[in-house]
């Protein structure tokens, strides 16, 4: 009889876990340097993120925020890059086809904070901003590596040109 | 007053285990879909509901010919319904708004008879992890033709039977 309570609690418990990680945040590893130094700085050790869904419902994300997106060369990978510019900006790119690219709507323009040993919008040009997952709040873990996560862009990597509004295209 | 209490807490902990359970349901087996707007006339009319899955999307599989729910990639907030017209690989000539897949093997053919003419059309592959998304009115629709090939992972679910009207219910 117990054990028949316990079967029935997790078949409950299943859908619950899964609509609070669909909802509010998961956590998860970083693999690679291409964030470096804001994440995994040291090559020997990885850094675990909590990636929160909730911040990205409503798909308002900022400059500088650091977001979890599906890759737009294969689907079931996923990557963890910076928004640079978002509909609308004017970038400088880094070895993008073209010097200077306009954000066409509803894209945005994502880049590894440790250019040159990243593949980012550089290499794939603006990417859709539904392929948005999440956006990585603190580091968890390790412990000594604990912090908030912070909304900045280093100064050379701003857009040249900021988009009035961001319903630049909605008018 | 303790009954009353233990009533609340039941239909609280009930309600958020159905809310929980129809999350589950409609993020990873199937939902319903109104559909909205002209752009895959005469297959679906507005206001058509349309029975979707989720399941084949998971795998990142797609075929040519099916229609898809996707996010619009040119607003995040807004769905888009239209069908897959190649996959990774295809090569896509545009031909006065009117678009020609090819399969890799048919390319190569078609294109050693067409050479002369190909040339001035517009003419690309579907890069790797996108797909060419059409819909079934050509003169009225916004879809790769206007925003180039869509990647893969702004596709949600497949449309399997449209439920009503009841008169026209059958499967897509």
């Amino acid at each position: 009889m117990a054990f028949r309570k316990f079967v029935k609690s997790v078949l409950l418990g299943i859908p619950i876990g899964i609509t609070f990680l669909d909802c509010v945040g998961y956590v998860a590893r970083v693999d690679g340097i291409s964030m470096q130094p804001a994440l995994n700085p040291d090559a020997s050790q990885t850094d675990y993120v909590f990636l929160s869904r909730w911040a990205v419902r409503t798909s308002n994300v900022d400059r500088g925020d650091i977001v979890s997106l599906i890759s737009p060369k294969d689907p079931s990978q996923k990557i963890i890059k910076r928004i640079v510019g978002l509909q609308g900006d004017v970038v400088s790119t880094l070895g993008y086809r073209h010097e200077i690219v306009r954000i066409p709507e509803g894209h945005c323009w994502v880049e590894g904070d440790h250019t040159g040993h990243s593949l980012d919008s550089n290499t794939f040009g603006p990417v859709a901003q539904g392929l948005l997952t999440a956006r990585a709040t603190y580091i968890v873990w390790p412990p000594e590596r604990w912090r908030r996560l912070q909304t900045e862009l280093p100064r050379r990597r701003r857009p040249i040109q900021i988009a009035k509004s961001a319903s630049y295209y909605s008018q | 007053m303790v009954s009353i209490f233990s009533r609340v807490k039941d239909i609280v902990k009930y309600s958020m285990m159905y809310a929980c359970m129809t999350h589950c349901t409609f993020e990873y087996i199937g939902d319903f879909v109104v559909c909205n707007g002209p752009s895959m006339e005469p297959t679906l009319h507005s206001k058509n509901i349309l029975l979707t899955e989720r399941i084949t999307t998971r795998f990142h599989n797609p075929r040519r010919g099916d229609i898809i729910i996707a996010i619009s990639p040119t607003d995040p907030k807004q769905y888009i319904c239209k069908r897959i017209v190649g996959i990774p690989g295809d090569r896509i000539v545009l031909k006065n708004n009117t678009t020609d897949t090819k399969t890799e093997e048919d390319a190569l053919t078609a294109a050693a008879s067409k050479k002369q003419k190909l040339k001035e059309l517009q003419d690309e592959y579907v890069p790797r992890g996108c797909i060419w998304i059409e819909g079934d009115n050509s003169e009225n629709s916004a879809d790769s033709r206007y925003y180039g090939p869509i990647p893969l992972g702004l596709v949600k679910s497949r449309v399997v039977c449209r439920l009503w009207p009841i008169k026209e219910m059958c499967m897509l």
